[in-house]
C-alpha cells in the first residue's frame, strides 16, 4: 500500500514549513512511529536545527559535479532503512546529476510507492501554473517548480500561515536569513505588498485543493451540474480554458472567457495549440506577443502546446491543468471535406474527461475569420 | 473533322480548367504569405468614456485606408505595485470600453485589434505602446474638460515624440456625445 503525502505550504521562505514539519515529526515519534529524516534544510536557522535534534537522519551522500562536492538525499538509504514515516524537505529541490531523479518531488514519489508516509514542504511560488503569477506580484522569478498535479496528489495540505508582518519581524531578528542577507531581502522580495499578494495566492490555491478533494467525494453523490443546481457547492474547484490562436479574433473569445472566469472566481488559461510547422515570426509573433502580454494584464497563463491536432494539444492541456471549462470561437463554416468531419466541440467533448463543459463564443464578424 | 477539334477543345479546357483548380489552393497559399504590410491606426484613451467624435474619426480614417483600428486602454499601475502585476479592476473597465468601441467598428466594417497598456501614468503607459507597436496613424481627442482624456502636456509630448501622425482632434460641441461602457439609455449623452 502506498504512503500518504502530506505537504507544508507557505507563502514564502521563513514562515515556518520546516519548523511544524519537525514538530510534527516529533509528536509522530512520541506516538511511537518510527520516523527518519530524509533531507532537512536548515538553512542556517539555529532554532530549526535545533528541532532536529532527537530526530534521526538518514545520511546524505555526496555527488560530485563539475568538480563540486553537492550534498543530496540519498534515496536507496533512505528506502532501505524503510521508516514508517520520512521527513523530507523542499519538494521543488532540483537533484544533481547522478540522482536517481531530476527532482526530488520525483524521489517522493518513490518512497511513497515503497509504503512509506513522507511529510514535505514547498512554497506556493514553486507551483508551476502559479510562476508567473508570483513573478508578476513579485517582481521575481523562481527556477524550481514541480507540477500542480505533485500537490494534488497530497492526501493532506497545510498551509503554514504567518501575517507578512510576522514574517518581516521574523527576517529582522535574523530567523530566516543570516544578518550579511537581511537587508536585500528586505528591499527585494520581503515587502509588505509581496508578502500580502502571496499569502492571498498561498490561501486560495489551499482553498482549491481543499475544495477539489470535497468536490471529488462528493462525485457520487450526482454530477456537478446537479450539484450547482441545487445550490450544494459553489463552484469553486472550476478552472477555464480559452482556445485562442494568434490572431486579432482571439481578443474577444479572451475578454468573454476572462468575465466568465471572474463571475466564476476562478482561474484562466488561455491556449494556442501550435502547428508544429508553424513559425512564430512577423505578425503570429506580433499577435502571441499581444496575448502573452493581455494575459499579463489579466492576470490568467497563456499556453503554447505544440500539437498537429487542435483537439489532442488541447486535450492534453485540459487534463494536465484540470480544466472543468473549454471556451472556443466560432468556426468559420467549413468548406470541401471538413464537412463531413465531426464539429469541434464534439470533438473536443470526446477527447476530454467527462465533465468538462464546453462553450462556443459567437464571432463578431469582420475581422480575420473563425477562431477555429 | 470537325468533332475531333471539339475533342480537342474540350481536352485542352479540361485540362486548363483541371490545372487550375489544383493549383489554386497553392495560389492562395502563396497570396497568404506574402508579407503584408502594416496599416494600423491607434486610438489611445483612459477612463470609461471616449469622445464619440474621436471614435468616428478613427473609424473613418480607418474604413477610408483599408487599416486596423488599434483602440488601447491604458492603465494607470499604483507605484506600490509592480508594473507588470495583473490589474483586474483597470481590465475590467477596460474590457467594457473595448467591446463598446469594437462593436461599432465592426457595425461600420472595420477591423479591430485592442490592446491594454500599463504604465506609471497614462503618459508612461502609452510611451511603452508606442515602442511595442507600429502605427501609421495616432487619432486622440484634445481634452474637452471630462476628466479622462490625455492632458495637454500629454499630447505635446505625443506630438514630439510618435513615430506617425498624430491627428488631435479639436475640442467641439458634439464632444460630449461619448461613447462608454454604458447602455445609451442609461442617461450617457448622445
Amino acid at each position: 500500500m502506498a504512503g500518504r503525502l502530506k505537504v507544508f505550504i507557505g507563502m514564502a521562505a521563513g514562515v515556518g514549513k520546516t519548523y511544524r514539519m519537525l514538530q510534527e515529526g516529533h509528536i509522530a515519534q512520541d506516538a511511537g512511529r518510527d520516523v527518519a529524516i530524509g533531507y532537512m534544510e536548515p538553512h542556517r536557522r539555529p532554532e530549526t536545527s535545533a528541532l532536529a535534534e532527537g530526530l534521526e537522519e538518514v545520511p546524505r551522500r555526496r555527488l560530485t559535479y563539475r568538480g563540486t562536492d553537492l550534498e543530496e538525499m540519498d534515496l536507496p538509504a533512505l528506502l532501505a532503512r524503510a521508516p514508517a514515516l520520512a521527513l523530507i524537505d523542499e519538494l521543488a529541490h532540483t537533484n544533481a546529476p547522478g540522482a536517481e531523479h531530476g527532482k526530488r518531488y520525483e524521489d517522493v514519489r518513490d518512497v511513497l510507492a515503497a509504503g512509506i508516509d513522507v511529510f514535505s514542504t514547498v512554497n506556493v511560488q514553486h507551483l508551476e501554473s502559479l510562476n508567473d503569477q508570483v513573478t508578476e506580484l513579485t517582481g521575481t522569478r523562481v527556477r524550481e517548480t514541480i507540477p500542480d498535479a505533485v500537490l494534488g496528489e497530497a492526501d493532506e495540505v497545510v498551509l503554514i500561515d504567518l501575517t507578512p508582518e510576522a514574517l518581516i519581524e521574523r527576517l529582522r531578528a535574523g530567523k530566516v536569513y543570516p544578518g550579511e542577507n537581511i537587508e536585500a531581502a528586505l528591499r527585494n522580495f520581503f515587502t509588505v505588498e509581496n508578502l500580502l499578494a502571496l499569502r492571498e495566492v498561498a490561501l486560495r490555491q489551499v482553498a482549491q485543493e481543499v475544495e477539489a478533494k470535497r468536490l471529488v467525494i462528493e462525485e457520487p453523490l450526482g454530477t456537478r451540474e446537479e450539484r450547482v443546481a441545487a445550490g450544494v457547492s459553489k463552484a469553486v474547484g472550476e478552472r477555464l480554458l480559452a482556445l485562442v490562436r494568434p490572431q486579432p479574433s482571439s481578443q474577444r473569445l479572451v475578454r468573454r472567457a476572462w468575465r466568465s472566469a471572474q463571475r466564476l472566481g476562478t482561474d484562466l488559461d488561455l491556449l494556442w495549440v501550435k502547428p508544429p510547422n508553424q513559425l512564430i515570426e512577423g505578425e503570429v509573433e506580433r499577435q502571441v506577443i499581444a496575448l502573452r502580454h493581455l494575459a499579463s494584464v489579466l492576470g490568467a497563463t497563456f499556453l503554447i502546446e505544440e500539437s498537429d491536432s487542435l483537439v489532442d494539444g488541447a486535450a492534453q492541456v485540459v487534463r494536465d491543468r484540470g480544466t472543468t471549462y473549454i471556451m472556443v470561437g466560432e468556426s468559420l463554416p467549413p468548406r470541401g471535406l471538413a464537412r463531413l468531419r465531426e464539429p469541434l466541440p464534439q470533438r473536443l467533448m470526446r477527447a476530454t474527461p467527462p465533465g468538462v463543459d464546453v462553450r462556443i463564443v459567437a464571432h463578431r464578424g469582420g475581422n480575420d475569420g473563425g477562431s477555429k | 473533322m470537325n468533332v475531333e477539334r471539339v475533342l480537342i477543345v474540350a481536352a485542352l479546357f479540361a485540362g486548363l480548367a483541371g490545372g487550375y483548380l489544383l493549383a489554386r489552393p497553392r495560389l492562395r497559399g502563396r497570396r497568404s504569405e506574402r508579407p503584408q504590410a502594416i496599416h494600423q491606426i491607434l486610438l489611445p484613451f483612459t477612463g470609461t468614456a471616449i469622445s464619440r467624435r474621436a471614435v468616428d474619426a478613427a473609424l473613418r480614417l480607418a474604413r477610408a485606408e483599408d487599416a486596423t483600428l488599434m483602440p488601447a486602454y491604458l492603465a494607470t499601475v499604483p507605484k506600490r505595485l509592480p508594473l507588470d502585476c495583473a490589474i483586474p479592476a483597470e481590465a475590467a473597465k477596460a474590457m467594457s470600453m473595448l467591446e463598446a468601441i469594437e462593436q461599432r467598428a465592426t457595425a461600420q466594417g472595420v477591423s479591430v485589434d485592442s490592446r491594454i497598456e500599463r504604465g506609471r501614468s497614462s503618459r508612461h503607459a502609452l510611451a511603452r505602446l508606442l515602442a511595442r507597436e507600429t502605427f501609421d496613424r495616432v487619432v486622440v481627442p484634445a481634452a474637452a474638460g471630462a476628466g479622462a482624456e490625455l492632458s495637454g502636456d500629454d499630447l505635446a509630448w505625443l506630438l514630439e515624440k510618435a513615430p506617425a501622425e498624430v491627428l488631435i482632434l479639436r475640442p467641439g460641441p458634439e464632444d460630449r456625445r461619448l461613447v462608454t461602457s454604458e447602455p445609451a439609455s442609461s442617461g450617457v449623452p448622445g
